[in-house]
């Protein structure tokens, strides 16, 4: 194999098809709610402003032709330092010190790259039909300095869980959700351990026991 | 110190008594707190459960989980796509070929790598025995949590035979890590067809036994029947898949709505149950034992010959012993190892047919050797998630069976 195969191999991303028969009606149905879309790998993706989220979720479930009655998951990606989307590295056989350092081990070894334009965080929902049998994947962008975006749970109540984890893990807000509280993790955990900024080998403070039977804590080793 | 009197307002004092003004006769109750686990057997030492009882009856319910949380999803994040295939096996360690199968096609999409039909044979293969373990160990340890001791050993014994297949396929019995990004690990073994159709006849007898054990038993039927219930409209909407939404009447199965594999070309039936409920739930996960057999034998007689892995040279390994007789196939080894396959930035969400129902992975790449996310759909958080809502208003006892068929795997529900 030579040098020029490999080339041609990395290149060989997809072009952008032409529109899925579900696009054209998500796109109908919602008109300019919708940012962009695209579609990679047969995975049909729209991004939505997140003041039009709760919007655009009513209108998906509710009509007949899309009928998105399930929410299959909800997650959010942490974009920290990209300015744009994510692009095909050419050089792939190149060793890229970024991405080998890409992780910092601890907290205090991390050197925060610059933000770019784009906000932060992007929430990611994804959604299929039961009666229908298509799935589609909605993307909000979230800034960081205000990582709040509106809940569904009132349109899924199966966004319940999946919102208290996304804000465990993530620590975005959903106002309007019933009960947001720590799923995962205890209540007294600093930081949200999914986040680009949280270091793998971070540690946390080791919490005294509290209630009935309580000794002197430990001296702290 | 309280007043035993206040601490109890039922206790039979004679101070409680002049209070009440009436005699002993009638029980007064106040709503209870119950902490249901997370040491409780019938929990599996992963979950615990919140109880407000009047009396039996459940007026409020809370379920923790998070026990066996180990930030599965960040150590994706630092690892090469090939290094997180061990990872997988420890989300749903009772069927874990599934979890491979679904992680590794995510990655094959990612790439867009298009694998052998053998390989994708031998998949299903390893996939379908993985369903069967894991059905089997659902509804053994829910009929020993109801005190039906004999079905449990049949179905342990059963999956022991399922587990010497996997080792047969792979060499491990639990923690396989078979599957392979754009191939298998292995081929099938010598003589794997009679094998497998001996042992796969000696686990439906133990089926069959056991549904003569307990499908007409009164006890059990009992305390299955009318337990648990969800309607199949709250069940969508709750985002519950698998075994507990076709018990539903909801014929929703990944492998027969999006077909993946070889699942197109094989012959399967999708049984749905009627009344969603528990017993609906049970009887289901015995028919597609059934079925996960039928799938098998179908694909041991129509396995193609040919290579198990993609050509593909981006994730291919070469193979030692071109390693060391060979220069270029020795510089792939080395930058496969030490950098990874680079992969195309984008992003892709796959869903395969898992035990518990729609297990998805959503790979996020930013062009490089490492996931930038990896996140698991995993079919036990959003099964577990309503249980709030099947057991407020019920028994006491049917939180057992219920949480028995929602069959919450801790290791994929808290990943």
């Amino acid at each position: 194999m030579t040098a020029d195969d490999r080339e041609t191999t990395a290149q060989a991303t997809p072009s952008e098809p032409s529109r899925s028969p579900l696009m054209d009606a998500v796109l109908e149905r919602l008109g300019s709610l919708v940012l962009e879309h695209h579609n990679f790998r047969g995975d049909d993706r729209i991004h939505v402003a997140r003041e039009h989220l709760v919007e655009v979720a009513q209108a998906l479930r509710d009509s007949p032709e899309l009928a998105f009655d399930m929410l299959l998951d909800v997650t959010a990606v942490d974009y920290l330092g990209q300015a744009d989307e994510f692009e095909t590295k050419l050089e792939v056989w190149d060793r890229n010190r970024a991405v080998m350092r890409r992780q910092p081990q601890r907290r205090h070894e991390l050197v925060l790259p610059p933000r770019g334009s784009h906000p932060r965080y992007a929430v990611v929902y994804h959604l299929t039909s039961t009666t229908r049998s298509h799935r589609l994947r909605i993307k909000c962008r979230v800034p960081e300095d205000d990582p709040t975006i509106a809940s569904v749970t009132s349109i899924w109540p199966g966004a319940n869980w999946l919102e208290r984890e996304t804000f465990d893990l993530y620590g975005i807000r959903f106002t309007g959700h019933p009960d947001l509280r720590r799923i995962y993790l205890y209540d007294e955990f600093e930081g949200h351990p999914l986040r680009k900024d949280y270091g793998k080998w971070d540690e946390q403070p080791i919490q005294a026991y509290v209630g009935p039977g309580a000794k002197e804590p430990r001296r702290p080793h | 110190m309280l007043d035993p009197e206040q601490k109890n307002p039922a206790a039979r004092t004679e101070g409680n008594r002049a209070r009440r003004g009436d005699g002993f006769d009638d029980l007064h109750t106040q709503p209870m707190r119950l902490q249901f686990g997370p040491s409780h057997p019938s929990t599996h030492g992963t979950v615990k459960i919140v109880l407000d009882l009047e009396g039996e009856q459940i007026i409020d319910a809370d379920v923790q989980v998070g026990y066996l949380h180990r930030g599965f999803e960040k150590e994706c994040e630092t690892g090469y796509y090939y290094q997180n295939i061990p990872y997988t096996d420890r989300l749903n360690y009772s069927s874990p070929i599934l979890n491979n199968v679904g992680y590794c096609m995510a990655v094959e999409k990612l790439f867009g790598i298009v694998t052998p039909p053998r390989c994708d044979y031998i998949r299903v293969i390893g996939g379908e025995l993985s369903r069967i373990a894991d059905h089997m160990l659902a509804i053994g340890a829910s009929s020993m949590e109801l005190a039906a001791f004999t079905p449990m050993l049949y179905m342990i014994e059963g999956r022991e035979l399922i587990l010497d297949l996997t080792d047969a396929l792979c060499g491990a019995r639990v923690t396989t890590n078979f599957i392979r990004i754009g191939g298998v690990s292995a081929d099938l073994p010598e003589n794997f067809k009679g094998f497998a159709t001996a042992r796969l006849d000696q686990v439906l007898k133990l089926v069959e036994d056991t549904h003569k054990l307990l499908t007409d038993n009164p006890i059990f039927r009992r305390r299955m029947e009318g337990t648990g219930h969800l309607p199949a409209k709250d069940l969508v909407a709750w985002g519950v898949t698998g075994p507990l939404l076709r018990a539903g009447g909801v014929p929703y199965d990944v492998r027969r709505v999006h077909p993946y594999l070889v699942y197109g070309d094989l012959d399967f039936d999708v049984p749905v149950g009627e009344h969603s409920d528990n017993f609906d739930r049970y009887l289901v996960r015995m028919e597609e034992i059934r079925q996960s057999r039928r799938l098998i034998v179908q694909c041991l007689d129509k396995i193609p010959d040919g290579p198990v892995d993609s050509d593909d040279m981006r994730v291919r390994w070469p193979g030692k012993r071109r390693v060391y007789t060979r220069m270029e196939e020795l510089i792939d080894q080395f930058k496969l190892v030490t950098v990874g396959a680079y992969a195309p930035a984008g992003e892709v969400y796959h869903a395969v047919e898992a035990a518990n129902g729609e297990l998805g992975f959503y790979l996020v790449s930013d062009g490089t050797g490492k996931p930038w996310k990896c996140r698991c759909r995993s079919p036990s958080f959003s099964n577990i998630s309503p249980m709030r809502e099947m057991i407020v208003g019920g028994q006491l006892a049917d939180v057992v069976p219920t949480f028995g068929m929602i069959n919450m795997i801790g290791g994929e529900c808290d990943r």
